[in-house]
């Protein structure tokens, strides 16, 4: 039982990472069409940003400003590198590929490419005792923040003109525009919404995992991928019930099968999904 | 003339679909924009405003409007009901017509006048309207706004005929306060409504003047929409 | 989605494009054609030269580094021109080549180093498996479209990076890799100075692909292919199932990255995970968009150059300034600017300076190369 429990509670916290990445991912791709690579340097960022200065600044002020930073490159990288190519879909992403290898390497260059340990705040690394399981705070960070997250989006969906027209942009870009509204500043701003989250991510998977390598991105957000396709693109709420399948999937899988069949299983759901709902779980069709 | 539109050319996916069209639209009364299926009414339409890349000479309210950005020109006064209504499925009535909003004292008077039903639907899904429903929130989101020209592409289609003739009332109404460029199949609708008619042909303009000289010459309508005057859409 | 902006033909092209064979072959246009044989024949030969070029390699020619250098450079030239079959023809951006690339590659290092199979059966029976997961795989795939296909070929893949990562059974040797055991090769391929024979090995390979690819763009399919990339549609209304020529197209691509694959792993002298990994499938994009995707060189051009800076800028890395160091960033910056500046990549910068070249030449005469 005990172990159940933790291990449902770590996957739940890997479920939350994802949640964050593919959130933003989905929102992107709903809306200005397009698949971004560069996300996972968004994160990368983030996590840098706050390393930084966690050591002056202390723990939330680091968060906050890796946040900031995040998001201000999500930004402009849509400023400067996705709206020039305005609906040329695969110069878009062919871009963001190019920008997640360069952005990468300059990181690289910069912090070097070894992990750097990432400081924990001393109640992060305190255990709490669940039905016998003794279960990492950390854990309960990582849920807390992508249920925050949630609600956080949903609410700003819902209820402000911003997320109006995302969800109608999700829908139908064209016809956004042809009511006289600049659907691009809303490309931008889901940019920025985007690199935020996926900064928080990266800090929290700093935390999480102890450490931050440039690479990291790169390696999460094939699974974010994966949980944006099966949670159906553009849908918030699709993709946090499909963080939450996978990461638990990919957590039981692994430790009650051979080290790798959950991250394999993952991507069986994934093609299981894709035969019998191509739109994904929530609906919206995928377009070409 | 709110819309002159000269030596019009697009090219989509390889093939020209406009060569060249060519016509105004008065300042007063609707302009019905008439021809066969898949001729390019739709695509004149979006050209003009901004949807598909495009050459030629389009004049808004004396302004150039090509190479315009869409949502600049529907700010300037172009409302835009395009074929199939194009509502937001997801999005509630409420919320199809508040996104639609941008002055400060939109017209709901004047939508919930013509279409109290809305106002009992307002928290329903736009998807899960009818057709004829549909329709009148796609019109409604221009109405909300002050225009200067509405482009309104088939409003009728599909519609049964009591809806038909409920949605041309409508179109007559709002057609003494703004000028309507007119897309319609429906020629019963455009002998009601027009007063001047563009027929395209061939990715051209093959016949512009009064709608009533257009519909009382039978030879005409045959060989230019390929029915008789009394047909409605096939 | 739409390669749009790439052009179908090029001046290279129009040869075989222009299905009407041209009335009378201009001496430019023989010309044309030869360069190709000519070029094989050079590269053929080079390893008996010793001549020095400074800056761009280290050693003479024929030096085992060199030669090393450019077969290297060959066979990414070789799997650039197979992944853009899938990309620039068929118009299908598969994010999972690096999949058969590595099925190819630790299939002959696993047989040859822990069975002691001998290297030909091996290479043969690899290349077969690599084409069968490929025609699975892409059976799959190819029921999805667009990005969800992007998506579910990249999924597939890191599933195949995941697995050699884990090392099953010690077989892929991990995060070190698997170093190709020398024992069980024909003693042609091991040595450093037999560095040559593997040079020879990854141009016979490069050959290969060029033939097969060129020859799929001359035969009826190539133009099928290139019109399903343009418009499902009008290739359905033919009567022809595009979801059977696009899986034929993947699984094409597939072997030829499998064959790829084990050549890369003898000219290595091993597989690591890299190979395996998206970047490596990333890596081809760039280089097919940086040649020129669709054409009839620019994937060769650009696997090549890609590949030689990489290596020579890894080389030279610590001398350089900050993130220029850093091979990628190199790469990926030149790579964006390519995007925007010169979208149908190098082959359309040889398109744009082909009236200049014209004006420059004196007349039309058979000028020696
Ligand atoms: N994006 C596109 N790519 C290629 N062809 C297109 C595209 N959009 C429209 N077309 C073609 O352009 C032609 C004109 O289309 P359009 O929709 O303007 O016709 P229409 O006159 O509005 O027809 P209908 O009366 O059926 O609404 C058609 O042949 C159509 O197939
Ligand atoms: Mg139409």
């Amino acid at each position: 039982m005990s172990t159940v429990v933790l291990l449902a509670l770590t996957g739940l916290g890997l479920a939350a990472l994802y949640f964050l990445i593919a959130s933003g991912l989905s929102l992107v791709f709903g809306l200005a069409g397009v698949l971004n690579f560069a996300h996972g340097l968004f994160l990368s960022v983030g996590a840098y940003a706050a390393w930084t200065v966690s050591e002056s600044w202390g723990a939330i002020p680091a968060i906050l400003l890796g946040v900031a930073v995040a998001a201000t490159t999500g930004a402009l990288v849509e400023l400067v590198l996705i709206r020039p190519l305005y609906t040329r879909h695969t110069e878009q992403v062919l871009v963001t590929v190019g920008l997640s290898l360069a952005g990468v390497a300059l990181l690289q260059s910069v912090w070097g490419a070894d992990a750097r340990v990432f400081p924990r705040p001393a109640w992060a690394s305190s255990v709490v005792n669940i039905a016998g399981a003794q279960v990492p705070a950390d854990r309960f960070l990582l849920i807390g923040a992508a249920v925050l997250v949630l609600l956080g989006l949903l609410a700003f969906l819902r209820f402000t003109r911003y997320g109006l027209v995302i969800r109608a942009g999700v829908e139908n870009r064209d016809m956004v525009s042809a009511l006289g509204i600049d659907v691009r500043n809303a490309f931008t701003l889901v940019f920025a919404i985007g690199g935020a989250l996926a900064g928080l991510a990266g800090i929290l998977a700093g935390m999480y995992f102890s450490s931050i390598s440039p690479g990291q991105g790169a390696s999460l957000l094939i699974f974010a991928f994966i949980v944006v396709v099966i949670g159906g693109l553009g849908s918030v709420t699709g993709a946090f019930a499909a963080a939450v399948a996978v990461g638990l999937l990919q957590q039981f899988v692994n430790y009650y099968g051979t080290a790798g069949a959950g991250d394999v299983s993952v991507v069986a759901l994934l093609a299981a999904v894709l035969l019998l709902r191509p739109a994904g779980l929530a609906g919206k069709a995928a377009p070409a | 003339m709110i819309l002159k539109i000269n030596n019009l050319s697009v090219r989509l996916g390889g093939s020209h679909i406009l060569q060249g069209v060519a016509f105004d639209v008065a300042e007063t009364g609707v302009t019905a924009l008439l021809g066969r299926n898949g001729v390019g009414k739709t695509t004149t339409l979006r050209a003009v405003l901004g949807e598909v890349p495009a050459t030629g000479e389009v004049l808004f309210d004396g302004r150039p409007a090509l190479g315009r950005a869409t949502h600049r020109l529907v700010r300037d006064g172009l409302g835009y009901v395009p074929e199939d209504r194009c509502v937001f499925a997801g999005l509630t009535v409420a919320e199809n017509l508040r996104l639609a909003v941008r002055v400060p004292s939109p017209d709901f008077d004047l939508v919930f006048d013509l279409f109290p039903e809305l106002r009992k639907r307002a928290g329903q899904r736009a998807g899960t309207l009818s057709g004829g429903q549909q329709q009148m929130v796609a019109i409604a989101r221009v109405l909300l706004n002050p225009n200067r020209l509405l482009l309104v592409d088939e409003p009728t289609k599909g519609l049964a005929p009591a809806v038909v003739t409920a949605v041309a009332a409508v179109l007559e109404r709002i057609a003494a306060r703004v000028p309507i460029l007119l897309v319609e199949q429906n020629l019963a609708v455009v002998r009601r409504l027009a007063t001047d008619a563009v027929v395209l042909e061939a990715g051209r303009t093959a016949w512009r003047g009064r709608a009533a000289d257009l519909l009382s010459d039978a030879d005409a309508t045959r060989s230019l929409l390929g029915v008789g005057t009394t047909a409605g859409r096939h | 989605m739409k390669s749009s902006s790439v052009p179908t033909t090029s001046p290279a092209a129009s040869p075989a494009a222009s299905s009407p064979s041209p009335p009378s072959v201009t001496p430019p246009g023989r010309l044309r054609r030869l360069a190709p044989l000519l070029a094989l024949l050079v590269a053929v030969v080079l390893p008996w030269s010793t001549l020095r070029l400074p800056g761009l390699f280290e050693g003479p020619l024929n030096s085992p580094g060199t030669l090393q250098l450019l077969a290297v450079c060959l066979v990414f030239a070789g799997l650039a021109l197979g992944y853009d079959l899938l990309f620039g023809r068929a118009g299908l951006l598969s994010f999972g080549h690096a999949l058969y690339v590595a099925a190819g590659a630790y299939g002959v290092d696993i047989l040859v180093s822990h069975y002691g199979w001998r290297l030909w059966p091996t290479v043969a029976v690899t290349v077969l498996a690599a084409a069968v997961l490929a025609a699975l795989l892409g059976a799959v795939a190819l029921r999805t479209s667009g990005i969800a296909f992007s998506m579910v070929t990249l999924a597939f893949a890191q599933v195949g990076h995941i697995v050699i990562n884990r090392d099953p059974g010690g077989l892929t040797g991990g995060e070190e890799g698997l170093p190709l055991s020398s024992a069980g090769l024909p003693a042609m391929f091991t040595g450093v100075v037999n560095t040559v024979n593997l040079y020879w090995l990854a141009l016979a390979f490069l050959t290969v692909v060029v033939v097969t690819v060129h020859t799929i763009d001359r035969a009826p399919l190539g133009r099928t292919l290139t019109g399903l990339r343009d418009d499902e549609r009008r290739i359905a209304v033919l009567g022809l199932s595009p979801y059977r020529l696009k899986l034929l197209a993947f699984v094409l691509a597939g072997t030829l990255a499998g064959l790829g694959g084990a050549t890369y792993a003898l000219v290595v002298g091993g597989a690591s995970p890299h190979i395996a990994s998206s970047e490596l499938t990333l890596s081809l994009i760039v280089m097919a968009v940086l040649g020129g995707a669709g054409t009839r060189w620019g994937a060769v051009v650009g696997g090549f150059l890609y590949a030689y800076l990489d290596q020579r800028l890894a080389r030279l890395g610590g001398s350089l300034p900050g993130p220029f160091g850093e091979p990628l960033f190199v790469l990926g910056t030149l790579f964006i600017l390519a995007v925007y500046f010169a979208p149908g990549g190098l082959a359309s910068l040889s398109s744009r300076l082909e009236p200049l070249r014209r004006a420059l030449r004196p007349r039309p005469a058979p000028d020696a190369i």
